[in-house]
């Protein structure tokens, strides 16, 4: 066990945790935020996804020890207010079905966002198959990203 | 008592733990058509309350897993209600028996199952009330009286009274009996797509799906299962895992070995690091399960439809064709995996489950503790998926053992492998075909010999009987076949099969329109034309067939390298017919569009329908490009995503749904539309290459011999 100093969506969190302990899990079970889901384990279904220093990161690889002092956004703080263009195209396309996998997509396409203002489709085709969805929302999750392009 | 009643303000608290007042309805929605005995005495499942407000609030003891249950369902009481859509709330009703009738959410029963008549009438008994009751105030009659979003307004006059003011005194009224039913030209929000109402939680993290669940002083745990099927526990060693960072203890429960500790990671860890032995359980790999079946398929079958005389048709038939055809297991692999929480304390239990069977869930838990079923309260979780995997109840059996044993909350979450190599999973198969037609072209004679197990939680079945869901999709045909045989044979096979979206149609659709196709190219017949013969006298099959045609341009020219494929399917009281549009791409199949017409009876969210068949699109074409689970040794191999593989966006093609009005009642759409898109791949792939595929999932390799040939 070691201690360290966690920064979520701006507010510090001090864990006791094996520092290998991953970051999905810290989130998760110590810190209790729990818009952040398991999914794999191993990096495949990207629904672990968090921002880590703006960076999107599959928070089930990340031990603790390499996020201590970073700064974490999970989708609990994607917006303070669920206004977050991405989020407003979500509602707008009615995007989520069982929404499981929706965080981390969410999380996903606001990086691509960050790096392609305006992406094109093979933009979105790259970053988003990151990311698994099991009910088949992609067609709408494309739409989604277009129109938050367009309204940011 | 009648489908539609009234509560006063002790039960309906008692059942709802909410306060009355106003109008308060019951109903009775009959969970499957041939569920229910005629003489039980009905338990309601849904209540609808309009307060003094005038709000409404439905509660629903369906479970959503991403089907919109919670929109569609409260859509039919608020449309007959006249309600205003604005001023509905949907609550997740618990698991009670005591409370509330049959909850299980299976077989995309939640519209059509029976709900929808008792869902209008309870509406428009409602509404009928209101009227009565505002009738009264202005002591006129009730006919110069109309509704119009949550208000009665008195004709020819400005008057108006809101259904809150009035609601106190038409819950003094009697339940209309045979309250009028608008007719479907008259719905408003029925046929329309209002958001729906889970999805800005969805948005934000804020949905509380079973991993979700914080009790205070749980502890997370997992639990290790035996690796053969059947198999248990033999010794264990747990000197390393106690060792664990993290790990508080570990514990042996009949259905194998927990380890607990103070998250779910380092549960996870103590579980890498247990030494367990096992006791031998099912021994079988995929290759002696293959030739097992093809040794059940020459041994006697039993015969479970004969229309005319197969045999004689076929050695009359101008040309005569023979193909064998396999698919494979299938794991469920929820994006959330199997997960439970269970509270088991000295006077009773309490379990928060993703769960489609709240009642099972129930009864299982009163029977591992003693208690009676009125002492178990299961709450209703957000699922990550369903899919049929969560009807069953083995998760829930794990951690409701456990604490018991520790006499504390614990949350078992297992991990992805644990969850894939201890499914219940979609039934292997392995199909034969003869099949004959005439000079002209018409299909005349055909036999099928299914083999593929039925679904149980041990993979057995009965000899003798003719497993329903290892022929449905071929036996339940609806194609005019004078000359038809189907028969079936029992495999010995100990792989514990479960509910897989569209079930028994999810192989057998693939295995018989592929067949079907094979006949038409063999008559020389356009496969369209072919299957329009089939359904001549089906109007809802012909129209559907029409419509993807012409939606698709089949027949037209396509892009050099290109070709369509169809396949069509009806379930559920759906008809769902499907043309892919298909290439290679470096020798790998390329699904770029896929037209998809389909007629779900009376639809209440045309939005929610999309969604299902895009959906359904995407699991069937995930299956068919990547999907097998195999045994070696009676070990499942695949263990995650990386040996599973799930399409992603950059696969997904476009989807075209048509959805066809007709004036059938409501049918369900979750299912499917799952099973059509493989043979309309394979299919297509065919009419592209030459080359036949007769199992799944599909290898590039012989699409690519075929081209280098």
């Amino acid at each position: 066990m070691a201690s360290f100093t966690l920064r979520v969506n701006g507010v510090s969190h001090d864990v006791d945790v094996d520092p290998r302990t991953p970051l999905l899990w810290v989130i998760r079970d110590v810190v209790g935020l729990t818009g952040t889901k398991y999914g794999c384990g191993i990096s495949q279904c990207g629904a672990c996804t968090v921002h880590m220093n703006g960076q999107s990161v599959h928070s089930c690889q990340v031990p603790v020890s390499v996020a201590a002092n970073a700064h974490i956004t999970t989708i609990e703080g994607l917006s303070p207010d669920v206004t977050h263009p991405l989020q407003k195209a979500w509602i707008a396309e009615e995007v989520p079905q069982c929404g499981y996998c929706q965080s981390g997509m969410l999380m996903t396409a606001a990086a691509l966002l960050q790096a392609h203002p305006h992406p094109t489709d093979a933009d979105i085709d790259d970053v988003m198959s990151r990311n698994i969805c099991r009910c088949g929302t992609y067609d709408r999750i494309r739409r989604a990203i277009h129109r938050a392009a367009k309204e940011a | 008592m009648g489908e539609v009643w009234k509560i006063d303000r002790r039960e309906f608290f008692r059942v709802t733990g909410t306060a009355g007042g106003g109008l308060m309805l019951a109903v009775y929605l009959p969970d499957r058509p041939w569920n229910p005995s005629p003489d039980a005495p009905l338990q309601p499942n849904v209540f609808v309350r309009i307060d003094e407000n005038g709000g409404v609030t439905v509660w629903v003891g369906k479970a959503d897993m991403g089907q919109g249950v919670r929109t569609s369902l409260p859509m039919i009481v608020a449309d007959e209600l006249d309600a205003d859509w604005s001023r509905v709330s949907v609550v997740q009703a618990d698991a009670d028996p005591h409370k509330y009738g049959p909850q299980i959410t299976v077989g995309s029963s939640s519209v059509r199952g029976g709900a929808w008549t008792p869902l209008r009438k309870a509406g428009a008994s409602a509404r009928e009330m209101l009227v009565a009751a505002a009738a009264a105030r202005w002591k006129v009659p009730a006919a110069s009286c109309r509704t119009e979003r949550g208000y009665v307004y008195r004709t020819g006059s400005k008057q108006r009274l809101g259904y809150g003011a009035l609601a106190d005194a038409a819950h003094e009224l009697t339940v209309p009996s045979d309250p009028r039913l608008k007719s479907p030209a008259d719905f408003r929000l029925i046929g329309t797509s209002p958001p729906q109402v889970d999805v800005h939680d969805k948005v934000c993290g804020r949905t509380k799906y079973g991993i979700d669940v914080r009790v205070p002083g749980m502890r997370f745990a997992t639990v290790v299962h035996p690796p053969e099927f059947g198999g248990s526990v033999k010794t264990v060693d747990a000197t390393r895992a106690r060792q664990v960072a993290g790990v508080r203890d570990v514990v042996q429960i009949p259905t194998g070995v927990a380890v607990v500790a103070d998250n779910t990671w380092a549960a996870f860890e103590g579980a890498k690091a247990l030494d367990v032995q096992w006791n031998p359980g099912f021994r079988m790999s995929s290759a002696g399960i293959s030739s097992h079946f093809r040794d059940v398929a020459r041994a006697a079958p039993v015969v479970g439809r004969s229309d005319g005389d197969a045999d004689a048709a076929l050695a009359k038939a101008a040309k005569r064709i023979e193909a064998t055809y396999e698919a494979p297991y299938l794991a469920h692999a929820t994006m959330e995996p199997m997960n439970c929480t269970a509270h088991v304390r000295a006077d009773g239990a309490e379990v928060w489950a993703p769960t489609q069977n709240p009642q099972g869930t129930q009864g299982t838990t009163a029977r591992i503790t003693g208690f009676r079923s009125d002492k178990v309260t299961v709450h209703v979780m957000h699922l990550g998926c369903g899919w049929g995997r969560r009807s069953r109840t083995d998760f829930v059996e794990d951690a409701v053992h456990l604490s018991k044993k520790l006499g504390q909350p614990v949350q078992v979450t297992w991990t992805r492998e644990e969850d894939m190599r201890h499914d219940q999973y979609r039934p292997a198969a392995l199909v034969s075909f003869a099949g004959g037609v005439d000079a002209a072209g018409r299909l005349v004679a055909l036999k099928a010999l299914v083999v593929s197990q039925p679904i149980s939680a041990n993979g057995k079945g009965r000899a003798g009987d003719v497993d329903r869901n290892a022929v449905d999709g071929i036996m339940t045909t609806r194609y005019a076949i004078p000359n038809f045989r189907v028969a079936y044979g029992l495999p010995d096979v100990g792989v514990p099969t479960g509910h897989w979206r569209s079930v028994g149609p999810s192989q057998n659709i693939f295995v018989f329109e592929s067949f079907i196709d094979e006949l038409a190219h063999a008559a020389g017949r356009d496969p369209v034309d072919f299957r329009h013969d089939l359904v001549a006298d089906q109007p809802r099959q012909r129209r559907v067939l029409e419509v993807v045609a012409k939606n698709s341009g089949w027949g037209k020219p396509l892009a050099g390298g290109h070709a369509h494929g169809i396949a069509m399917h009806e379930d559920k009281g759906t008809v769902v017919a499907q043309v892919a549009e298909v290439s290679l791409e470096h020798g790998k199949p390329r699904v770029h569009h896929v037209w998809c017409a389909v007629d779900a009876g009376q639809v209440i969210h045309p939005g929610i329908v999309h969604q299902q068949m895009a959906g359904a699109v995407a699991a069937g074409l995930t299956a068919a490009l990547y999907q097998e689970i195999t045994l070696d040794d009676g070990r499942v191999v695949q263990g995650n995503f990386d040996t599973y593989k799930m399409m992603r966006i950059d696969e997904m093609p476009l989807v075209d749904v048509d959805i066809v009005m007709s004036d059938a009642p409501p049918g369900g759409v979750g299912e499917p539309g799952v099973p059509p898109i493989a043979p309309a791949v394979t299919n297509a792939l065919f009419a592209l290459t030459g080359t036949r595929v007769r199992s799944l999932p599909l290898r590039p390799d012989i699409l690519r011999s075929t081209q280098q040939a």
